[in-house]
Formats: structure tokens, C-alpha cells, sequence
């Protein structure tokens, strides 16, 4: 592999597919932005999901433990 | 540097003056790997987010915000190539003064080329279209991959030599 093979490659792609240039996108792209930071504050991480999991487990096979529980909520 | 302080600080508006100043820049780049403009409209809010989500280990400082950017919406780019590799054919959203009428043989060759590309794994079809297409330099490559110049040399002649292969299969002789 040399750089006249690469020289020869980059001619074929480049008469195929076209260099983006200087595209921009057709939109406004914050109002997207926004909803996503908005959807992003609501969402709940995946970590509180493991906890939940992992209570709702422990009740399950350690029924005594419910009382307590409430006794505490 | 005030905006960069603001933004790694967390400040909502300092965010939206970057987003908007390299909102462009960050299309840009990710269509030149994507080349689809939905994908990469997609691409820069998610890149965006990233950033976001990211502010506090941003230092204004030292920190090089372009560079930071590009390589955040590099593997932005890389996840949406893994996840929709070999289902959606590369060149169809060219910006229009790249468009012309398209001979049947000429349709034919760049249906050959984009099934070449679309064979190669997600990190050297980076390597090959932002070297070989956009004529990007390997420094800014490997500053967005996260490895040196050399290693985005090294993926480039891999890139080649499998297109080589997949075109002298499809009989195209570059």
C-alpha cells in the first residue's frame, strides 16, 4: 500500500460522492435543543431504576420487612 | 472566554450563545460522516446534549471548545454508524451544488462505492470518508477520534485496501 493508491482511491470516491462543502442545516435547531434539555431534566437515570428494582426485591423475599418499612415512611 | 466560563459553570444562556455560534460546525462535521442531513440534524442535538450533560469537566481554561465539540459529535457519529450499519446506503443527502444528473454508469459506480463504504467497520469508514472524501488532515482526524495522526494513517490505508478489494470484487478498478 503506497500513497499512489491512496491518491487513486480518494480520486474515485471523490468523482462518486460529492465533499459536504459548505452545508448548513435547512432549521433552527434550538427549539430541538430545548425539548431535549427539557426531556433530559424529567427523565429518570438509570440508577434510581437498579434501586427501585433492587427495594421492590428485597420487600418481596423479606415480607417482615414491610412493616418496618411503613413504620419508617 | 467569558462564555466558556459561563457554560462550564453551567449558565443556561452561555450555552445557548455556543450552541448557536457552532451549531453549523458541528452539522458540518457530522454530515461529512453520516451524510444524511436528517441523521446529522439528529446528530448535533444529541452532540449538544452530551455537551450539556458534560459542562463541569469542560475546563475554559485549557480547553480547546472546537476540538472538545468535534470529537464529542465524532463518537455521537460512530454510535449512529454502529447502530445503523449496512441499513442505510451512504451518499443520498449531498448539499445541492454537489448534485448533478447522474449517467446510469455513473448511478451504478457510486451504488458500488457506497456498498464498499458501508462494508467497512464504523472507525475506518470515519478514517476513509473524512481523509479520502472531505480531505480533512490526519491531525484534526485523530484530534476527533481520540488517536494520533499516524493511527488515522494506518486506519486510512486499512480503509483503502479493503475498498480496493470490495471494488475489484464488484469490478471496479480504481
Amino acid at each position: 500500500m503506497n500513497e499512489r493508491e491512496v491518491n487513486e482511491m480518494k480520486k474515485l470516491l471523490k468523482a462518486a460522492v460529492a465533499p459536504v462543502g459548505k452545508a448548513e442545516s435547512k432549521r433552527d435547531l434550538w427549539p430541538s435543543m430545548l425539548r431535549r434539555l427539557s426531556d433530559g431534566e424529567t427523565r429518570v437515570p438509570w440508577w434510581d431504576w437498579v434501586l427501585l428494582a433492587g427495594a421492590s426485591l428485597a420487600l418481596w423475599f423479606f415480607p417482615v420487612m414491610v412493616p418496618a418499612l411503613l413504620y419508617h415512611l | 472566554m467569558e462564555l466558556l466560563e459561563g457554560f462550564a459553570a453551567g449558565d443556561e444562556e452561555a450555552f445557548e450563545s455556543l450552541f448557536r455560534q457552532y451549531q453549523d460546525q458541528v452539522y458540518r462535521w457530522v454530515l461529512r460522516i453520516v451524510r444524511n442531513s436528517a441523521a446529522a440534524e439528529d446528530l448535533t442535538i444529541e452532540t449538544f446534549w452530551r455537551v450539556y450533560r458534560a459542562h463541569a469537566r469542560f475546563d475554559a481554561k485549557k480547553g480547546n471548545y472546537a476540538g472538545w465539540l468535534r470529537r464529542i459529535a465524532t463518537n455521537a457519529a460512530l454510535d449512529h454508524l454502529r447502530r445503523t450499519r449496512r441499513e442505510v446506503p451512504l451518499p443520498e443527502d449531498l448539499p445541492e451544488e454537489g448534485r448533478t444528473a447522474l449517467s446510469a454508469e455513473q448511478a451504478e459506480l457510486r451504488q458500488k462505492i457506497s456498498a464498499a463504504l458501508n462494508e467497512l467497520s464504523p472507525k475506518l469508514h470515519v478514517a476513509a470518508v473524512l481523509a479520502l472524501i472531505e480531505e480533512e488532515p490526519y491531525e484534526r482526524i485523530g484530534e476527533a477520534l481520540g488517536i494520533s495522526a499516524n493511527a488515522v494513517k494506518v486506519r486510512v490505508f486499512r480503509a483503502v485496501r479493503i475498498l480496493r478489494k470490495q471494488l475489484a470484487d464488484a469490478g471496479v478498478q480504481p
